[in-house]
């Protein structure tokens, strides 16, 4: 039996096909950078980082609308902490918050509530991003403010799906030979989704946790499935159906819709807004797909999609920094310029 | 009771009760001098508070020279609000903590602003540099020891946790660290270079000491001395212990040759028990960590704010 | 947050969840998925989103076996 030494070695060691491997998680981003993953495996394996961080892949128009908001008076921009530090066309909520802006930064978006029952005369505003996996908690969130009749409660939804950007990715013209699923969205989707996107697109994917050792394993994994093969390696949470409580609760709030992705365009069918008949909660969320680049010679779009890594961009340690990011990908502590700067994870051939 | 009457009578001594406009002390003939404001909030947090920080900061930019301290001045900015009892508690703790380090506080002011409630702190310190010591960031050499006090990140987890509302046992470490260093000093131990592990953490520090000496470090990530409920919070709020903050730990570099008796010496004096030697100087640029799994990666100083992540 | 590590459930009130991670007690929202105290779970964003069905140990062991079996395919 391989154990974890064998699974080394033979990573170290490796001298087949060239292996292109994408992970669509921003934490398994981290926890390969923190384990040091890439120093372990041979020149012929190359990891890559797809569009697994949710606030890497909004667009700026979006940001800009959060700022117009927790500028206006009497309205608090509710948000996670590494949203603000994102710049739309102009500032960041940071920026905004510096100009007297008004922004909370919490770790459940449930703390809203209490919040607005506290003040029930201001407006609050939550920053709704996420994959799969943050959705059913904006849908429960939904449900507590029918059930508790609060009014001064809005969600500004820029909310994502994995499949389709998969899709779009693959096909952009990348050498990716297997895909590392990420695993809190299987978890909510369950294994099935990678399955049938594997048959689909005849590439393997396999489904891991974030140790170490359970990234490792799926790395090794990857590199011996071929073809439209896919693995469950993360058992422990991840079922094939999924979480269909979570699944139900979502579709009872939100309903698909097109969605923008920064650096890639809009993508049919890759996000999810409120239902027609929960419009109240929107904050607007509407026609933000406009995004903005701010430096022509960012290659963040690129960089999503597998098609070039961090490094290759000509501003990647040079003009763009994590103290002065040009892109996305260098402001979010998930985004893979920011990883392959501070952890120095290279894109090794 | 007038709020300054609060702080000088907590502080009480020969050269501050004379209350004259300026203090007039002996001095050496080489000195340590810092300043330092503090802002934290809540001014009370498990293990510490403004007072004890506003000390224990200072202090321990003087030790940090091998200096020995011996006064500090305190300039307090209070918002307009501030309860009179916390004011009496963060001043007798402040006393508290001076006479702990050994230091006088020999100047004050007082100052009252608009506001809401806020206390602000400003402390410099003087302290006397015998002859011989030498402890500066461009002084590691290639094949040092690299040794850190004890568990990271315990007072970063501690404010967090206060402002996030999350419940545990984690007490800031805040803390004056004279007895080690004293003890080193005196045993004759090669310190090269030394700081406190404040704001950015370790990882900034060794980025600055190897930028500062042309060298390079490598440390072992299952060597770091953190407890286990500090990890434990870093995961959940996806933090990198590498760039938390502490108030009572220290990371000093020292000749290979006398790292074991120094790392003896930082054990057994106050506030040293959980010390380590982590890792060591290298002639390459950059910091690098074993990671426990077995790879390599480089740590970098700490960018933006060291803020929670969503996924 | 998303949280790779497992949560102890230490009490519930109303599905309200208190989250142990090693010391560490969080509340989250226990709304999607049925858990008792002393339930390991997984927490993403203040919600309970999966029960952890198997030991860690069982599982890493689990996991290698699924690999053995790949390296004789």
């Amino acid at each position: 039996m391989p154990d974890i030494n064998e699974i080394k070695d033979y990573l170290r060691n490796y001298d087949g096909e060239k292996q292109v491997i994408m992970e669509v998680c921003g934490t398994h981003t981290a926890s390969i950078s923190e384990n040091g993953i890439a120093d372990m495996l041979s020149p012929k394996i190359r990891l890559i980082s797809g569009p697994g961080c949710p606030v890497c892949v909004t667009v700026a128009s979006y940001i800009d609308r959060l700022t117009e908001l927790s500028l206006t008076a009497d309205t608090t921009v509710v948000t996670f902490g590494d949203m603000l530090r994102v710049r739309g066309s102009e500032y960041s909520l940071r920026d905004a918050a510096a100009q007297g802006a008004s922004v909370r930064m919490i770790y459940s978006p449930f703390e809203i509530i209490k919040m607005a029952k506290e003040q029930p005369d201001k407006q609050f505003v939550f920053a709704a991003v996420g994959f799969e996996t943050t959705t059913p908690a904006y849908a429960l969130l939904v449900e507590q403010l029918i059930k508790d009749k609060i009014k001064n409660i809005r969600l500004l939804t820029a909310l994502k799906t994995m499949p389709e950007a998969i899709r779009t990715v693959y096909k952009s013209g990348t050498e990716i030979t297997g895909f590392l699923a990420p695993g809190h969205v299987s978890v909510i989707t369950g294994h099935s989704l990678f399955e049938k996107l594997a048959w689909e697109l005849n590439v393997p994917f396999v489904t891991s946790g974030f140790r170490g050792a359970e990234l490792l394993a799926a790395v090794y994994a990857l590199v011996k499935l071929s073809g439209g093969r896919s693995l469950n390696l993360y058992p422990s949470v991840v079922t094939y159906e999924g979480n269909a409580t979570a699944q139900e609760t979502v579709n009872r709030y939100f309903t698909p819709c097109d969605a923008a992705w920064r650096g890639m365009g809009i993508i049919k069918g890759s996000g999810m807004r409120l239902r027609d008949e929960y419009a109240e909660f929107d904050a607007g969320s509407h026609e933000l797909t406009q995004d903005k680049i701010f430096n022509g010679a960012c290659c963040c779009g690129d960089v999503i999609c597998g098609r070039k890594s961090p490094d290759e961009c000509p501003m990647f340690g040079k003009s763009c920094t994590p103290d002065t990011p040009q892109g996305a990908c260098m402001v979010s502590t998930e985004g893979s310029c920011f990883h392959y700067y501070i952890n120095g994870r290279k894109g090794n051939y | 009771m007038l709020i300054d009457e609060i702080f000088r009578k907590a502080n009480s001594n020969p050269v501050l009760d004379m209350m004259e406009d300026s203090a007039v002390v002996d001095g050496s003939a080489r000195i340590a001098v810092t300043t330092d404001s503090f802002v934290v909030t809540p001014l009370k947090f498990r293990g510490g508070d403004i007072g004890r920080l506003a000390v224990c900061g200072t202090v321990n930019d003087l030790l940090m020279r091998g200096a020995v301290p011996k006064y500090i001045t305190s300039a307090y900015i209070i918002e307009t609000g501030a309860d009179t009892e916390i004011l009496e508690e963060i001043a007798a703790s402040m006393a508290e903590t001076a006479r702990e380090a050994g230091v006088s506080v020999i100047a004050g002011d007082t100052k009252v602003i608009e506001g809401s409630g806020g206390v602000y702190i400003n402390t410099t310190g003087v302290g006397f540099v015998n002859d011989g010591v030498n402890i500066k960031s461009s002084n590691c050499r290639v094949g040092d020891k690299l040794i850190v006090s004890g568990n990271l990140g315990d007072h970063h987890a501690a404010i967090l946790s206060e402002r996030m509302e999350i419940e545990n046992e984690i007490k800031s470490d805040c803390a004056p660290l004279g007895g080690m260093v004293e003890n080193m000093l005196r045993k004759g131990i090669e310190i090269h270079a030394m700081r406190d592990i404040t704001r950015g953490g370790l990882g900034t520090i060794l980025n600055e000491f190897a930028s500062a000496s042309g060298c390079g470090f490598e440390i072992d990530e299952e060597k770091i001395p953190v407890s286990q409920t500090v990890k434990a919070f870093a995961k959940i709020l996806g933090l990198n212990i590498m760039h938390m903050g502490n108030e009572g730990k220290l990371a000093a570099v020292v000749s290979a040759a006398d790292s074991e008796r120094a790392l003896e010496i930082i054990r057994s004096s106050r506030y040293g028990e959980n010390a380590a030697v982590i890792g060591e100087v290298t002639d390459g640029g950059g910091v690098v960590m074993k990671t426990a799994l077995g790879g390599r990666r480089i740590i970098s100083e700490l960018y933006g704010e060291g803020l929670p992540r969503i996924c | 947050m998303c949280v790779a590590a497992p949560g102890l459930v230490r009490s519930l009130d109303n599905n309200i969840a208190k989250i142990d991670y090693s010391g560490n007690i969080v509340e989250a929202n226990a709304g999607l998925v049925k858990v008792e105290p002393g339930d390991y779970v997984l927490v993403h964003a203040g919600l309970v989103i999966q029960k952890i069905n198997e030991r860690e140990a069982k599982e890493m062991t689990e996991l290698f076996n699924t690999l053995e079996e790949l390296g004789n395919a």
